[in-house]
């Protein structure tokens, strides 16, 4: 009897419980993300396509196409081009193209790069028709990313001006060469005169000490 | 109003705009409950339910309504044809009938009769018999199970609640719904007879073949229980009347154990409402939070549990009335 009734009460308490349970739950706040009006804010750690980071101070891409990327990259799905402009200390990347399709997300290319150009971007949402919706531009994607923040846009060189900075590189390193090569014929020259003259005259250049004016020019 | 009364007599007005009024009702109700249980089902489960149709989905079940509609009526071969037609209907009328008493404040009732709280619940168990009628006719043997289950079920839980009616009715000394409210005016039955307002909500439960007693319709075993062969507008009219059937027992309790239209600042009526889907809530809060009984637990905990403890309710609350 007394069991009877003590299975009544502890049934009826677990069914308060329950109820207990059940209604927190009605009132703490709903979880739903509304896919295409909302998103989710992705954690800091989250691996998207690796995408170039815009430097604060330059409002830019750091990347100097060494092509380190492109070499370490297992799947070998980077292609990096770059040229020299004029009046510029390095190089400067101009078309950087990554085909996502096949890319792992083992964070190589980010890893490796010496000027920390590339990021993982938080980008989720990713599909498309075709295979080459997915070979990603990152300087198209740099300058959509540019204009979202409402930063200066980083234009993408032409082959124009791309061929024309490659022409005055030319130009300049033919000039360098040709500067270094003049310097080499003159310091061989010098040389030459020096070894001659000291050949012809050793006791003159030993007693005069000062070279002669053929090796300053 | 004045023309109407002159052509059919006070009292046959009085029936004609209210049964315009319950058709209404009736309707308005069920659409905002099924919207309401979907969106209590959805916040006790993290999600924010029907957010699309309307604001916060308020018109979600406007559009299942018409799109009910415009489902084609089916009638396999085999069933009971005229039996098959008849039970969406005889379901749907006695829940209909059951608003004639029903007291929503001191003037909105259509016929205060003396034999209220009979009536109501002589016409609630019809339901009952529409339940055997569909599920018989449908020649499925789910449908039958379900019949089955539904029938056992309503007996054995039909008991208890006319037992913890009883109690109530002993104290105030009239079927009269009216009178029963009149006799809360200074505290709820609800404290005087906790022990039988818990009855009383559990045999609710299961007389609307709710869940967790939910067993004539139990999906995971039968399909859609006795209901599995109707279609269109029939389905949509024992839908309407689980619905309805719900509004009708909350009422019940509302006027049994809550004091009906009693309540302050309020007009009646607004406060009966309250109290009434207050209730509901309380069966939809059941609901999402118990899981399924089986079929021989329903049985015991009916008439193991409920019989005994109502019949020890009735039996303490007659000594108390004869010794006071």
């Amino acid at each position: 009897m007394i069991n009877y009734f003590k299975e009544i009460a502890v049934g009826f308490y677990s069914l308060l419980a329950g109820m207990a349970v059940t209604i927190r739950y009605f009132v703490k706040p709903i979880v739903t993300v509304q896919y295409p009006r909302q998103q989710l804010t992705m954690s800091p750690r989250y691996r998207g396509y690796p995408q170039f980071i815009i430097d604060p101070e330059t409002n830019t891409h750091r990347c100097i196409a060494c092509e380190m990327c492109a070499r370490i990259c297992p799947s070998q799905l980077i292609q990096v081009e770059g040229t020299k402009f004029p009046g510029e200390k390095q190089k400067r990347a101009t078309k950087y193209l990554h085909e996502h399709y096949y890319c792992s997300l083992c964070g190589l290319c980010t890893e490796v790069c010496p000027t920390e150009a590339l990021e993982y971007s938080k980008e989720y949402r990713l599909a498309g028709f075709h295979r080459e919706d997915f070979v990603i531009d990152h300087l198209a994607l740099l300058q959509k990313r540019q204009q979202a923040a409402a930063l200066p846009v980083t234009p993408i060189p032409t082959e124009a001006e791309i061929a024309a900075a490659a022409a005055a590189e030319a130009a300049a390193k033919e000039a360098r060469e040709k500067e270094a090569a003049a310097k080499a014929k003159a310091a061989k020259t010098a040389e030459a005169t020096k070894e001659g003259k000291s050949k012809e005259a050793p006791e003159e250049a030993k007693s005069k000490e000062t070279p002669p004016e053929e090796v300053k020019e | 109003m004045e023309l109407l009364a002159q052509f059919l007599g006070s009292a046959g007005a009085r029936m004609l705009v209210g049964l315009i009024a319950v058709i209404a009702l009736v309707s308005v109700n069920a659409l905002f409950l099924i919207w309401m249980e979907r969106k209590v089902a959805a916040h006790m489960q993290l999600r924010p339910g029907p957010m699309e149709v309307g604001p916060h989905g308020a018109i979600q079940t406007v559009a299942d309504a018409l799109k009910l509609m415009g489902k084609e009526l089916i009638t396999p071969d085999e069933v009971d044809k005229p039996i098959f037609w008849l039970a969406p209907i005889v379901v749907f009328l006695p829940v209909l009938l059951s608003f004639l008493v029903v007291p929503f404040s001191q003037s909105w009732i259509i016929r205060d009769m003396n034999v209220g709280i009979i009536l109501i619940l002589a016409f609630s168990t019809l339901a009952v018999l529409a339940i055997l009628m569909a599920g018989w006719a449908s020649n499925n043997k789910y449908a039958v199970f379900g019949a089955i289950r539904s029938v056992a079920q309503n007996i054995a839980y039909e008991i208890p609640l006319l037992i913890t009616v009883m109690s109530i009715i002993l104290m105030v000394g009239s079927f009269k719904l009216s009178d029963i409210v009149a006799a809360q005016s200074q505290y709820w039955y609800v404290l005087l007879q906790p022990l039988a307002f818990i009855i009383y909500i559990t045999c609710a439960t299961a007389e609307t073949n709710r869940a967790p007693f939910d067993l004539p319709e139990a999906e995971s075993e039968l399909v859609a229980g006795f209901h599995t062969e109707y279609s269109g507008m029939r389905f949509a009219l024992f839908f309407l009347a689980e619905y309805t059937n719900m509004f009708i027992v909350s009422a019940i309790a509302t006027v049994l154990f809550l004091g009906g239209w009693h309540g302050p600042f309020l007009p009646g009526v607004i406060w009966f409402l309250l109290k009434v889907y207050a209730l509901i809530f309380l069966m939809m809060w059941f609901r999402w939070t118990f899981p399924r009984v089986r079929f021989d637990q329903l049985i015991t905990f009916a008439w193991k549990i409920l019989i005994p403890l109502a019949f020890a309710n009735l039996l303490i609350t007659a000594l108390v009335l004869k010794l006071r």
